[in-house]
This record gives structure tokens, C-alpha cells and sequence, in this order.
């Protein structure tokens, strides 16, 4: 329906934008850092954190690989946990007025302050870090796919029960997807949370990854490879997000294109009168 | 009409217990009526008749506190999934193409999927769909929405269809057009249609016979047989005989509107449905 200039033209205020921002934030750090003679153990320029980074590569590389395997497991777990709830919530009344109201007690619950108890349950291996990971960003998970479970209009599941649709036909043809929506908005939220649950894993008990360096380089005072690190871990956060994003578009399709014609119906009406 | 009743309902009443100890609201009390084979008949009658409630009981989805509902001169079994329902929205799934919509019933009937989406396309010219059925509804115009919604209640197969306020929601323009197709429509397969409007100029126009609804609690206040000659064009609505008809109908819903008991909404909650 569109041309195809009008697309890339629409790409490029999307992207365009973001990355004049960003340009000109990395812009003042600089000027600020050298005009302002800031010592680099304070605030490092950027351009000494992109050299670290480049001579870091490998080691950077090798410790993201170890938090990457982390997040991808905690995140993983943390879908089946949060999807899983929110499915027995919804199944019944009952279950729903039980469950729920713990479900939003278990987030005051400060999970970093109960990570070294899962450190002494479980040891130092990958399973606290999972666990972690999975409690920080679960939350999210549960409580949109528990909204979006009620989304299905009430009219919908009633034209279904006429036409002999048992509860699991109801759930699957009509409860279901119209959650997906409302839980890729929770899954969008858990990602961002699962890179912070992955440092607060490895603060408390690790001998490598992301987060580990952190701790260790912070001991060292070395402010600009500290930078490197972050910048490597919210590299990775973006590409979940991205991630997610992406998988939501493929999944999706009606969501999205539906949007993007809202507002444009009209030349179909006077289809309608012809 | 004679033995060969295809619907016909008696001394129908449903009465809703007060929420929290309130006061019993009663939204039908002995109400008769009775469809032949074939025959269009629509109901008229102010908001909060106890036309949704009615409707709903002869689907099947909610139970009347007495009385009958008697299909082919039999009591079925099960009313749910006997009748074919149209409800006041379209619930078009916005994840399904219009051609999936459309063939939502047949699915449900266990139809291959194949065979169900040449079966719908061989109506989509007739349902003045063709070269949508690819489309999300979103797409669509009002109209088009629910001559899509229209066409999944009419491949159920229902021989018997209720139309709950389907034009309710359009502009007149779009609204004359769609009564004359569904009149076209009509004319071609017979099936046996009760029709739910407010609109006694629709009522009649459609309408082999036209019941008046009274309000609180909603009975049967008058039963109009409407002999105007068909196939019916819209001129008709200037005759001498439409207009005697239309002064016939408005008597009673003005008295009704004059007595003016206050408005209840009769619409059964959630939980009273499930």
C-alpha cells in the first residue's frame, strides 16, 4: 500500500532521531571530560571507552558470552513461570482471589537481599543466577498475560459457546491470542529487567561474567574498562528488547498491520455505497 | 401459524436475583413467540425490554426461570450450539484473515480446513465481500465488518438465526443499504431469521411479522403481521400502508416510553452467564 521511498522515509524518522541524540549526549560527555580536565578515573570520554572496548574484545566477549547464557536461561524460565501463573490465575475464581494478591507481595520482596540465601541453597553454578533472573523479570510476565487473558471480548466467548466451542477451544481460539499482545508488553519489560537480575546474580556470588568484572574492575579503580562493561551490557539488553520485539512483528502480523491502518478506513466507505 | 412452528417459545420468564440481598429484578414475564419456517420476524421495544435477555436465552446461553423454548415443535436437548446467534458487535477475531473468520463455525464443526474456506468463498461476491478475504477486519468498513460477522453465523448452518441489532452501530446511508442486502440475501435461502432492533421503520420493512416488546418486566405487547408485498424496495417506506403499520408500532413503545419507569439494565452480569 505504500510506496516504497515512503517506507524508507518512515524507517529513517524513526532511527534517525534516536542517533542524533545520541550523538550529540556523546558529544557533550566529551567536551565536558576534556574541556573540564575531568580525571578519567571519575568520567572517563567516550572515545577512551570505545578504545577499551576494542582492546578488551576478547575478554569482554568471553564474560558476555557467560552472562548471555544466563539471561537467555533466567528469561526462558522466567516465560514458563509467568505465563504458568497467569494461566492457573485465570482458570478460576478461586485460584485467582488466592494467588494473586501474593503474586504482588512476592515484589516487595527485595530479590538481590535474598540472591546469597539462593547462593547457599544451590552453590555457584549457573542454577542461582537462573533463579534470579527469573524472579526479577517474571513479574511483568504474569501480571500483562493476566490482563491480557481477560482481553477477549465477553461477546466473543459467547458467539464461541454457540457455536459448540468447549472451554479449551475458547482458550485457545480466542483467550489465547488475544493475550499475546498484552504479554509481549511484559516480555518487552522482563528483557530490560533480566539484564539487571544478571548482574545482581553474579554480584553475590560468580567467577565470571559481566557483572563479575564489574565488581572486579570497580576494585581496581578502572572507571573507563567499568564503562566498557555497561556499554557491553546494555548492548546485550537492547538486543533482547530488540529480540522480542522482532518475534512479536513474526507472531503478530495482524497486531501491527491492523495498527497501521487505523485512521484509513475511510476510502472503503464509499466502496461500501457504490 | 400451524403445526409447522420453527421456533416457538412459552410463557417464558426470567427473573435475576438482586445483587447483595437487593431487590428481584424480573426482565421477562410470560412471554409467547412463535416463527415459522422461513419466516423473518423482528422484535422491537425500548432499551431494557429484555431483548438481550430473551436472545440469550434462545441461544442457550443463559436459562429462563420458566417456560419453554421448543425448536421444530421439539424441546432440544441442548438449546447452546442449535440456533445461529449474531451478537450487537461484529467479534470479529482481529488475528484471523476474513476468510478464517468466516469459517469459525464450520471449524468448530470439525470441517477440514480446506473445504470450509471453498465453502466460504463461494459467498464472499454474495456477501459483498470478494477480494477481502485475506484482509484483517481491521481493514474493513463498518459495514463490511458485519456482513463478515453475517456470513460466519450463516455457514454454521443454523436454520435458525438471531440478529441481534446487526445495523445498529452504522450510519443511515450504509444502514439502508445493508437492510436491502440482507432482504436479497434473505429472499434467496429462506432461512428462518428473529431480528432484534429498536428501529420500527427497520422492523417493518424487513419483517414478515413484527412483536412489540414491553418493558418492566419485558412481555409481549402486540404482535403485527406485516403484509406489505415483497421482494420490497425502498420506496415502500412512503406508502400509505407502511406508515399506518409504523403509527401501529409506536403506539405502545410512546405509551411505554410515556410511563417511563426508570431504566434497568437487564443485561445478565458475567457470572450469572457462565
Amino acid at each position: 500500500m505504500f510506496a516504497r521511498g515512503t517506507r524508507a522515509r518512515r524507517i529513517a524518522a524513526a532511527v534517525l532521531p534516536p542517533v542524533l541524540f545520541a550523538i550529540f549526549v556523546l558529544g557533550v560527555w566529551q567536551l565536558y571530560t576534556v574541556v573540564g580536565d575531568i580525571k578519567e578515573s571519575t568520567l572517563p570520554p567516550p572515545t577512551d571507552i570505545a578504545k577499551s572496548l576494542w582492546e578488551n574484545r576478547s575478554m569482554l566477549i568471553d564474560n558476555a558470552w557467560v552472562t548471555i547464557k544466563e539471561i537467555l536461561l533466567g528469561f526462558a524460565a522466567a516465560i514458563v513461570l509467568g505465563v504458568g501463573l497467569a494461566v492457573l490465575i485465570r482458570s478460576s475464581r478461586k485460584v485467582e482471589r488466592a494467588i494473586y494478591p501474593w503474586l504482588v507481595v512476592s515484589q516487595m520482596v527485595p530479590i538481590p537481599a535474598i540472591a546469597p540465601l539462593l547462593v547457599i541453597w544451590t552453590g555457584f553454578d549457573l542454577r542461582p543466577k537462573v533463579i534470579v533472573i527469573m524472579l526479577v523479570s517474571f513479574f511483568p510476565i504474569a501480571v500483562n498475560t493476566i490482563d491480557g487473558l481477560r482481553a477477549a471480548e465477553p461477546e466473543l466467548l459467547n458467539l464461541l459457546k454457540t457455536l459448540k466451542a468447549n472451554s479449551w477451544q475458547r482458550f485457545r481460539k480466542a483467550q489465547l491470542p488475544a493475550a499475546l499482545p498484552f504479554m509481549f508488553s511484559g516480555l518487552k519489560v522482563a528483557a530490560a529487567l533480566s539484564v539487571i537480575g544478571a548482574v545482581f546474580a553474579e554480584w553475590v556470588g560468580a567467577s565470571e561474567g559481566l557483572g563479575y568484572l564489574v565488581l572486579v574492575l570497580n576494585n581496581q579503580t578502572a572507571t573507563t574498562e567499568m564503562f566498557a562493561v555497561i556499554f557491553t551490557l546494555a548492548l546485550i539488553g537492547i538486543l533482547l528488547f530488540l529480540f522480542v520485539s522482532l518475534l512479536e512483528r513474526v507472531l503478530l502480523p495482524w497486531y501491527y498491520e491492523s495498527r497501521e491502518t487505523e485512521g484509513e478506513g475511510l476510502h472503503l466507505e464509499v466502496e461500501e455505497n457504490a | 401459524m400451524q403445526a409447522g412452528s420453527k421456533l416457538k417459545i412459552e410463557g417464558l420468564s426470567k427473573t435475576y436475583r438482586g445483587a447483595g440481598g437487593g431487590e428481584n429484578v424480573t426482565a421477562l414475564k410470560d412471554v409467547g413467540i412463535e416463527i415459522g419456517a422461513g419466516e423473518f420476524v423482528s422484535i422491537v421495544g425500548p432499551s431494557g425490554c429484555g431483548k438481550s435477555t430473551l436472545f440469550n436465552i434462545i441461544a442457550g446461553l443463559i436459562r429462563p426461570s420458566s417456560g419453554k423454548v421448543l425448536l421444530d415443535g421439539r424441546q432440544p436437548d441442548e438449546l447452546l450450539g442449535s440456533v445461529g446467534y449474531m451478537p450487537q458487535r461484529d467479534c470479529l477475531m482481529p488475528w484471523r484473515t476474513v476468510l478464517d473468520n468466516t469459517t469459525l463455525g464450520l471449524e468448530l464443526n470439525g470441517v477440514r480446513k480446506k473445504e470450509a474456506h471453498k465453502k466460504a468463498k463461494a459467498e464472499f461476491e454474495r456477501f459483498g465481500l470478494a477480494g477481502f478475504e485475506k484482509h484483517w477486519p481491521a481493514k474493513l468498513s463498518g459495514g463490511m465488518k458485519q456482513r463478515a460477522a453475517l456470513l460466519r453465523t450463516f455457514l454454521a448452518g443454523r436454520d435458525v438465526m438471531l440478529l441481534d441489532e446487526p445495523f445498529g452501530a452504522l450510519d443511515a446511508l450504509t444502514r439502508a443499504n445493508m437492510q436491502q442486502w440482507l432482504l436479497d440475501v434473505w429472499q434467496e435461502d429462506r432461512k428462518t431469521i428473529l431480528f432484534v432492533t429498536h428501529d420500527v421503520e427497520e422492523a417493518i420493512y424487513l419483517s414478515d411479522r413484527v412483536y412489540v416488546m414491553s418493558g418492566r418486566p419485558g412481555r409481549v405487547s402486540l404482535d403485527v403481521k406485516v403484509s406489505l408485498e415483497r421482494p420490497r424496495k425502498p420506496e415502500v417506506t412512503m406508502s400509505p400502508e407502511f406508515l399506518v403499520l409504523k403509527q401501529k408500532l409506536l403506539r405502545p413503545l410512546e405509551e411505554a416510553a410515556a410511563g417511563g419507569g426508570v431504566f434497568i439494565d437487564d443485561r445478565p452480569t458475567l457470572e450469572e452467564q457462565i
